[in-house]
């Protein structure tokens, strides 16, 4: 592929900490070369900010690798900027020109302080987690794994819902900060499996009354999340949220519910 | 101190099951007064963690990252291990056991490893219990691969994100016991320091990256589970963030450091585009099942590949080792890959690089599609396009994860890839009991040297890790804390504490005070230049020596001239950073000196004053069948302790894959 260099201009959210009040701040690029990475630019830009004695901008990533769902910059406007299916840090350079300016803010979500610059706190998914996205088995009490055949359509289904990389950007993107997609991608991953079977009413209920507890917004079917979101989670996932969600609530709710 | 391994005596098969019924339990009201330390999320921390919460002991976990799923695990691509024989192709424990020590160029101890192969089978049915969902057949049972350095399918796998999905699976029964009660997760936390009273590890120092407060946490043990340093190599397939601090401050609090060198470099990576590099992106060994590997006949070839025909082609794998063609072990693919590129055959603008070629493998799925459809005299393109889809099920992420990189489409035009670091065999010298030459400190998972002697297998890591998290642990901390039902808990306003907290702070304002005028991130990059030349994929005395001589002036230079931005009590990545390369520096002249101590080529350590006529590695078992076992004696100072290896059960040959 050929390669160029290109000269931008980026306005980035500066904010000190979660108290401070925040503004765009503009700076110039120069010698970018389009095999770059979007962070690798950022890294450019830091070098050069450290090297003026100034201080560099704080940005979440490391595996840089589209997988572990740690970097998360608005770009223009959405989620992960433009490319589809794709991570910040998978974002490649050759989608801009020279003389381009590229606006980057942090994800924006009530539920999601800013701790400093594009640094967000996502704790509340990992609340959500803990309401019940899991499968109550503990270590050593499980029997041979082929004992328990699941259709290949089932599995393939939950793995596509697991593929969740638990990011934010479908928060980001929802005009109602919501996570619905966040949370319906774990319930579906475990509802479509028998081995979650057990736990499905109880499942749903806490885990979106954490989800409100949070403070995430409702979903009014916009769809937003699932266009911005990298891993391609499906809307689907919150028809079947709310099959389960419905389904639980006629069983009366749970008995364990809390 | 001599080294004791503590392998329990008996028959290879029996010493785990004798192990696991005379080790010493903690009744369940004890359990709940004893606390554990458990420093990193990954694979090895979140399974122990969630084990030992489950069993009722008092866990706090500790991760650099915003949430413990984003542990490095979480990119591990290609699958797990486990001697299930579900595909009745002559799998078994003791083959396992055996493809993983010989893959280790008899430099592993047969007693873990033999436990390993035992445990692996049960790691699958405690996942899938779980919900990891992994690739099943159309019948609804499980599916294999095979990957690298064995000749049977027992590879587990979940299309190119085993390492999330497992993750996930570790974290959800991490996160329950967190709602239980029974874990308390500190993320964006680091350690800095181990706390040891009376000869004991009894809690640590963290800062807390948000605030950049340090504080005090007191344990009846610690676990490290902090994961590889291949960072030290600044580029590397390793996340970022991944560091040696952890295992580095235990290290100078006296554990040892067992065969430093121990460095895998992997056969298939995206190649290096530029300066401006900061990572470098795995294409899993999976890849190598169905890929073919090659190179022009001609040297300097410049034409396209699709444009160089088939005769002109040499698939140098298949040529060199018949028996395992492009399924060789890393380390072999690897150096062959570099001994072609040395010899001018490297294709690509770098000319470091080679291909990987998929057509031959479209063409042949294509056409088992077509019969299952039953299409008569199916066209080429119809062909083409049935095996695309046959290969865009199993890689699918990871085509598309080259597409974005490179901007070139691997369905059509064959991948450039380059063997790049991956993962170290080295670390933490631990004992069966996964203890280190430290009482009450463990390490588990990558951060330790265990069970991969000179090179790992693929998919050995992952199975690696939640054996030691989910099935050897949990017995071997409670043999050593059912003696510990006594202590109290410390309180961390003692002395020990304080002493400990004030040596982290005062390094802290060490290093900011130095205000020099070079950045973090170009000491790191220098650092890993001497690395990658002097002590990567081949090696010689001479250049050791030198890189030896250049680390410390590096060294001395970063604690002289560094430029840390920032505040100390703020959110503050650069410092971050410069806390691990801090200790990068001194690991990397470990890693030297280890090297050079170890005259002879084995595994992913190719000395090349040691090798065969036709280039492979050549041991010297009379003098170096051992495990190096450093231990720190002050700045630049360590003193070398040997592990004998007894082969009681394997022979140890002159391996070969041919
Ligand atoms: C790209 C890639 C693909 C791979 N694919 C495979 C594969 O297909 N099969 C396979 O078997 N293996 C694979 N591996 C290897 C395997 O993924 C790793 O060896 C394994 O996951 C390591 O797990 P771990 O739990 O030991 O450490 P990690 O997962 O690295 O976790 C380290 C943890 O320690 C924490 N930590 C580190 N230092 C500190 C500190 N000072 N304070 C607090 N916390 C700290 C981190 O926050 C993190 O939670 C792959 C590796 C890479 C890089
Ligand atoms: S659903 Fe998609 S956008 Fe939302 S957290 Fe998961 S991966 Fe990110
Ligand atoms: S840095 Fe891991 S997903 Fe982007």
């Amino acid at each position: 592929m050929e390669h160029y260099n290109m000269n931008l201009t980026l306005k980035v959210w500066r904010q000190k900490n979660k108290n401070a009040a925040g503004h765009f701040e503009t700076f110039q690029v120069k010698n970018i070369s389009s095999e770059m990475s979007f962070l690798e630019m950022f890294d450019v830009l830091n070098e050069q900010l450290i090297a003026e004695g100034k201080e560099p901008i704080a940005f979440d990533h490391d595996c840089r690798e589209g997988i572990c769902g740690m970097c998360s910059m608005h770009i223009n406007g959405r989620a992960h900027g433009p490319w589809h299916h794709t991570t910040t840090c998978q974002l490649h350079m050759r989608e801009y020109k020279d003389g381009d300016t590229i606006v980057v803010e942090p994800f924006r979500a009530n539920a999601f302080p800013v701790i400093k610059d594009l640094v967000v706190d996502r704790s509340g998914f990992d609340r959500i987690i803990q309401a019940g996205g899991y499968i109550s088995v503990n270590t050593g009490n499980a029997v041979d794994a082929n004992a328990l055949p699941i259709e290949k359509h089932d599995a393939d289904e939950a793995f596509a819902a697991a593929a969740c990389i638990g990011c934010g950007a479908c928060v980001a993107a929802c005009p109602n900060a919501s996570a619905m997609l966040f949370t319906s991608a774990k319930v579906s991953h475990l509802a479509l499996l028998p081995q979650g079977d057990p736990e499905r009413s109880i499942r749903v209920e806490n885990m979106i009354r954490q989800h409100d507890k949070e403070g995430f917004g409702g979903c009014t079917n916009i769809g937003a999340c699932e266009a911005e979101c990298p891993k391609g989670i499906s809307l689907e996932n919150i028809a079947r949220l709310n099959r389960e969600y419905l389904a639980a609530t006629f069983r009366g709710g749970s008995k364990n519910s809390i | 101190m001599t080294l004791n391994s503590k392998i329990p005596a008996g028959q290879i098969d029996a010493k785990w099951t004798t192990y696991k019924s005379t080790c010493k339990l903690v009744n369940p009201a004890n359990k709940r007064q004893l606390e554990v330390i458990v420093i990193g999320t990954g694979l090895a921390g979140a399974s122990a963690a969630a084990s030992l919460g489950e069993l009722g002991y008092k866990v706090k976990t500790f991760c650099f990252q915003d949430s413990p799923r984003r542990a490095h695990s979480i990119a591990a691509q290609g699958g797990i291990n486990a001697a299930k024989n579900y595909q009745n192709d002559g799998d078994s424990t003791y083959r396992l056991f055996y493809d993983t020590i010989k893959g280790g160029d008899y430099r592993a101890r047969e007693g873990n490893v033999h436990r390993l192969a035992e445990v692996s089978a049960n790691i699958i049915d405690q996942c899938v219990a779980q919900g990891v969902p992994f690739a099943r057949e159309y019948g609804g049972l499980l599916s294999n691969r095979s990957f690298g350095g064995t000749q049977v399918q027992r590879t587990f796998y979940a299309a190119g994100q085993t390492g999330q999905q497992l993750l996930i699976g570790a974290y959800q029964a991490l996160e329950r016991q967190v709602a239980l009660g029974n874990v308390t997760q500190y993320s964006r936390h680091e350690m800095l320091e181990v706390v040891m009273v009376d000869g004991k590890a009894r809690g640590i120092i963290a800062r807390n990256l948000v605030t950049g407060e340090l504080e005090r946490h007191f344990g009846h043990a610690v676990l490290l589970c902090s994961g590889g340093y291949g960072n030290v190599f600044y580029l590397s397939t390793n996340a970022m963030g991944s560091n040696v601090t952890a295992a580095w401050k235990a290290h100078k609090k006296g554990a040892y450091f067992g065969n430093p060198c121990f460095t895998q470099i992997h056969p298939t990576c995206i190649p290096v585009s530029g300066d401006h590099q900061s990572k470098l992106t795995l294409m899993s060994e999976s890849l190598r099942n169905d890929g073919r590997i090659w190179v022009p006949k001609k040297q300097g070839d410049n034409r396209k590949p699709n444009d160089i025909p088939e005769e002109e082609r040499d698939y140098y794998l298949e040529r060199r080792y018949p028996a395992f063609g492009n399924l060789v072990p890393r380390d072999v693919a690897s150096r062959a890959a570099k001994e072609r590129c040395d010899a001018g055959y490297g294709v690509g603008a770098s000319k470091q690089a080679v291909y990987l070629d998929y057509a031959s493998a479209i063409e042949r799925y294509g056409k088992v599609e077509a019969n299952k459809l039953g299409l008569e005299n199916p066209s080429k393109e119809k062909i083409t396009e049935l095996g695309k889809g046959v290969v865009e099920a199993k890689y699918g992420n990871l085509f598309e994860m080259y597409e974005k990189i490179t901007g070139e489409n691997p369905y059509e035009v064959p991948m450039r890839i380059y063997p790049a670091v991956h993962y170290t065999m080295g670390g933490l010298w631990v004992d069966y009991e996964l203890q280190t030459t430290v009482p009450g400190l463990y390490a588990l998972g990558e951060a330790n040297f265990s069970d991969h002697g000179a090179n790992r297998l693929g998919a050995s890591a992952l199975m690696q890790g939640l054996a030691d998290g989910y099935f050897v642990i949990p017995y071997t901390l409670g043999n050593y804390l059912a003696d510990d039902i006594r202590t109290k808990s410390i309180p961390t306003d003692h002395p020990a504490f304080v002493a400990a907290e004030k040596e982290v702070s005062d390094r802290i304002n060490k290093l900011m005070s130095i205000k020099g005028t070079e950045s973090v991130e170009s000491f790191h990059k220098r650092l890993g230049k001497i690395m990658w030349d002097k002590c990567g994929m081949a090696r010689n005395e001479k250049g050791l020596k030198e890189a030896i001589e250049e680390i410390k002036a590096l060294r001395k230079e970063f604690w002289s001239n560094v430029r840390i931005p920032g505040d100390i009590n703020e959110f503050n990545p650069e410092l971050d950073k410069a806390n691990r390369v801090a200790d990068f520096l001194e690991l990397g002249e470990l890693m030297c000196i280890d090297a050079l101590n170890r005259n002879e080529s084995c595994g992913g350590h190719f000395r090349e004053e040691y090798q065969t006529e036709d280039g492979e590695a050549l041991r010297q078992d009379d003098k170096y069948m051992y495990v190096a076992a450093w231990e720190y004696k002050g700045e630049s100072q360590y003193e070398l302790h040997k592990e004998e290896l007894n082969y009681e059960v394997v022979h140890p040959t002159q391996r070969s894959y041919k």
